[in-house]
């Protein structure tokens, strides 16, 4: 991890996609008041890939409902906003919302089983997308179904296209439900663990079709998992979640070779491809806290090899996007 | 002398559809070949692994092993014994540490079972190996729903370890905790085996585990053994495509952004295995032989493998 760091690589000028300023998301529950997404900020351009990775209860699916409107109350957006193509998103009304979902925002999640209904055939389904979000003829979007599904990468489409999804396999299903997703042309997809129920082969064929997909389209991506390895394969850039937070964020490149926050750099180091040949695993003491039970200060400073005083009284700066990468008072300098 | 002999070790499940569909649509029964003639030895003392995808029959060995299920035909010894029912020097790991625990019970009678269910001395048993597993004594009287999931998996491990065995059969024992905790329990693994000189059956299907963790390792596909290595010789030097291809397609954590060639099609169905060397549909470098004959696992340097094409003797 010594190489020499390289410098982000220059944002393209136009708006982003995606715009999220200071989100939080809140639960208020007979005790106290949970914060399961606390402050978070990002951008996504157009054929850009986010990647969002954190521990179970880090808070990274909780900020992608919220980015479609999928929380379950009581959850609720308590602060902060949302903006995509420009327009604010978190104050529209749910009717509103159910709209746009589908039409400017695609949706993919990891049991490509549940996400399809096992009674309908897939080009029903697929049409029954298009009809509801674009003017068509029954024969147009006949058509559009079976290149849609020629697109994921479906062999003979237009003979499988009244097939059920039980008759596919699970990878040939997750391409199903990425050719919902992306039935209507949405500006920004959100996979939530979109490869995590897959074998690796097929997980590996996954990964090429989105990256694929998100540069032919330009579409913005929220790739949101537990796995860093998806990550450095599928990723530009990447936004690191703890506890709610937001630790790291920046080119995945960067954050890879030269991890600035101490979580990061111990996510990396405990996984086991980072230490072949070692007879230990690099270990990080302890484990993520639950909601209710935040420590005062920095969140992860009771696992923090480099926590000092402030740690434990501060809560960790804001991640501004134009200097400082981690959110950490004491981060790593140009590579550990 | 090793430890665990398996020989042509084969499992077949009935998979056919009721007896009436049977008649009306005039088909005979089908069945599903999980194991197929599966040989291999574990030394005392080292770690076993396995890897391969689903249907690849991993779970099924590993059931196999532990007396869970009975083999339809081949032979496992065991510790110099062909006899596994009911031993309590055999035991196991299982992936998903919140069904594994019955929710009603104390810790301290979770961990006791294997040895109070064959009568013996059980007092003080759980609050030691709860010590030994990295968590405290007082955690005895809890319920399992008070603990997070990497410390269900440390209360396994010590429920494994009570009747002190010499063998534990690991099954995807970390694929359900995230990775700051995987790294955790897979310590914990490599210490307890070397303090109580364990032997490990570890089955994932992950590669950078079980590189991590095995001293030699078995690759399955649908059911038959492609490949048998040390471990480094396995990943230095993979003789099958299908290694090969599992070891490409493995995330790099020291290559971003490299865009490895995602590999074609998909895993066959186990009831309908194509003929010849079952990976031949999605091999890259197949010729006619491939879709003919079944290739024989061979002898290949210090390894065996199962292939027509590849390299024979010591090369790479």
């Amino acid at each position: 991890m010594s190489a020499p760091v390289r410098p982000a690589p220059v944002r393209p000028a136009p708006a982003p996609i995606l715009s999220i300023r200071d989100l939080t998301v809140e639960i208020p529950t007979r005790h106290a008041l949970l914060r399961p997404v606390n402050g978070v900020g990002y951008d996504i351009a157009a054929g850009e890939i986010l990647g969002v990775v954190g521990e179970s209860g880090a808070g990274k699916s909780m900020a992608g409902n919220a980015v479609s409107g999928l929380l379950d109350p009581p959850a609720r957006i308590a602060g902060g906003e949302i903006r995509l193509k420009g327009e604010r998103i978190d104050t529209l009304s749910p009717e509103r919302m159910r709209r746009l979902r589908g039409k400017e925002i695609g949706m993919i999640f990891q049991d490509p089983g549940s996400s399809l209904n096992p009674l309908i055939r897939i080009g029903d389904q697929l049409t029954e997308t298009m009809h509801a979000h674009l003017t068509l003829t029954r024969r147009e979007a006949r058509a559009r179904a079976v290149a849609a599904l020629e697109e994921v990468g479906i062999p003979a489409a237009a003979s499988r296209i009244d097939s059920y999804p039980h008759e596919f396999s699970g990878g040939m299903r997750q391409r199903v439900v990425i050719a919902l997703a992306l039935a209507a042309e949405p500006a920004l997809v959100i996979a939530d663990e979109p490869t995590t129920a897959l074998d690796v082969s097929v997980q590996a064929q996954i990964i090429a079709l989105l990256k694929r997909l998100c540069r032919e389209r330009g579409m913005a991506v929220m790739l949101i998992t537990h796995d860093i390895g998806v990550i450095v394969q599928a990723a530009d850039h990447v936004a690191v979640m703890y506890a709610g937070r937001l630790a790291e964020i920046g080119a995945v490149a960067d954050v890879i070779r030269a991890p600035r926050h101490p979580y990061t750099a111990g996510l990396l180091a405990s996984a086991p491809a980072s230490s072949i040949g070692a007879r230990r695993l690099r270990q990080i003491p302890g484990a993520m806290p639950p909601l209710g039970a935040l420590p005062a200060g920095c969140a992860f400073h009771p696992r923090c090899e480099r926590a000092g005083p402030r740690c434990k009284v501060d809560p960790a700066p804001a991640l501004a996007a134009a200097e400082g990468r981690a959110a950490c008072w004491h981060p790593l300098e140009g590579g550990a | 002398m090793s430890y665990v002999s398996v020989s042509n070790l084969t499992r077949r499940f009935d998979v056919s559809k009721p007896w009436l569909d049977r008649l009306i649509a005039r088909r005979g029964k089908s069945y599903l070949t999980a194991v197929d003639d599966i040989s291999f030895e574990i030394e005392p003392n080292t770690t076993y692994g396995l890897v391969g995808e689903s249907g690849s029959g991993k779970s099924t060995i590993g059931k196999l092993l532990v007396g869970l299920l009975r083999p339809s035909a081949g032979t496992i010894r065991i510790g110099g014994s062909d006899d596994i029912a009911g031993r309590n020097d055999i035991q196991m790991i299982f992936q998903n540490p919140y069904a594994s625990m019955n929710p009603r019970w104390r810790i301290r009678d979770i961990i006791a079972e294997p040895v109070a269910v064959l009568g013996g001395e059980t007092r003080g048993l759980a609050e030691g190996l709860l010590e030994q597993v990295g968590l405290s004594a007082g955690d005895a009287a809890k319920f399992p729903h008070e603990f997070s999931g990497g410390q269900r998996q440390r209360i396994a491990i010590a429920r494994a370890l009570s009747s002190r065995p010499r063998l534990i059969v690991c099954d995807e024992p970390t694929s359900a905790l995230d990775v700051s905790v995987q790294a955790q329990v897979l310590n914990l693994m490599s210490d307890l085996k070397d303090e109580l000189g364990l032997t490990y059956l570890f089955i994932s299907h992950d590669l950078t585990v079980v590189r991590h963790m095995a001293d030699r390792v078995g690759v399955l596909y649908l059911g038959r053994l492609v490949e048998e290595a040390e471990t480094q010789t396995l990943f230095d030097a993979p003789r099958h495509p299908y290694t090969r291809m599992l070891i490409d397609v493995a995330p790099r954590l020291d290559a971003p952004g490299d865009d490895p060639t995602p590999p074609d099609g998909e895993i066959a169905s186990p009831i309908d295995r194509p003929p010849g060397c079952a990976y031949n549909p999605r091999c890259p470098i197949r010729e006619d032989i491939c879709l003919r004959e079944t290739p024989a696992l061979r002898e290949a340097g210090a390894g065996r493998v199962a292939c027509h094409l590849a390299p024979p003797g010591s090369g790479g």
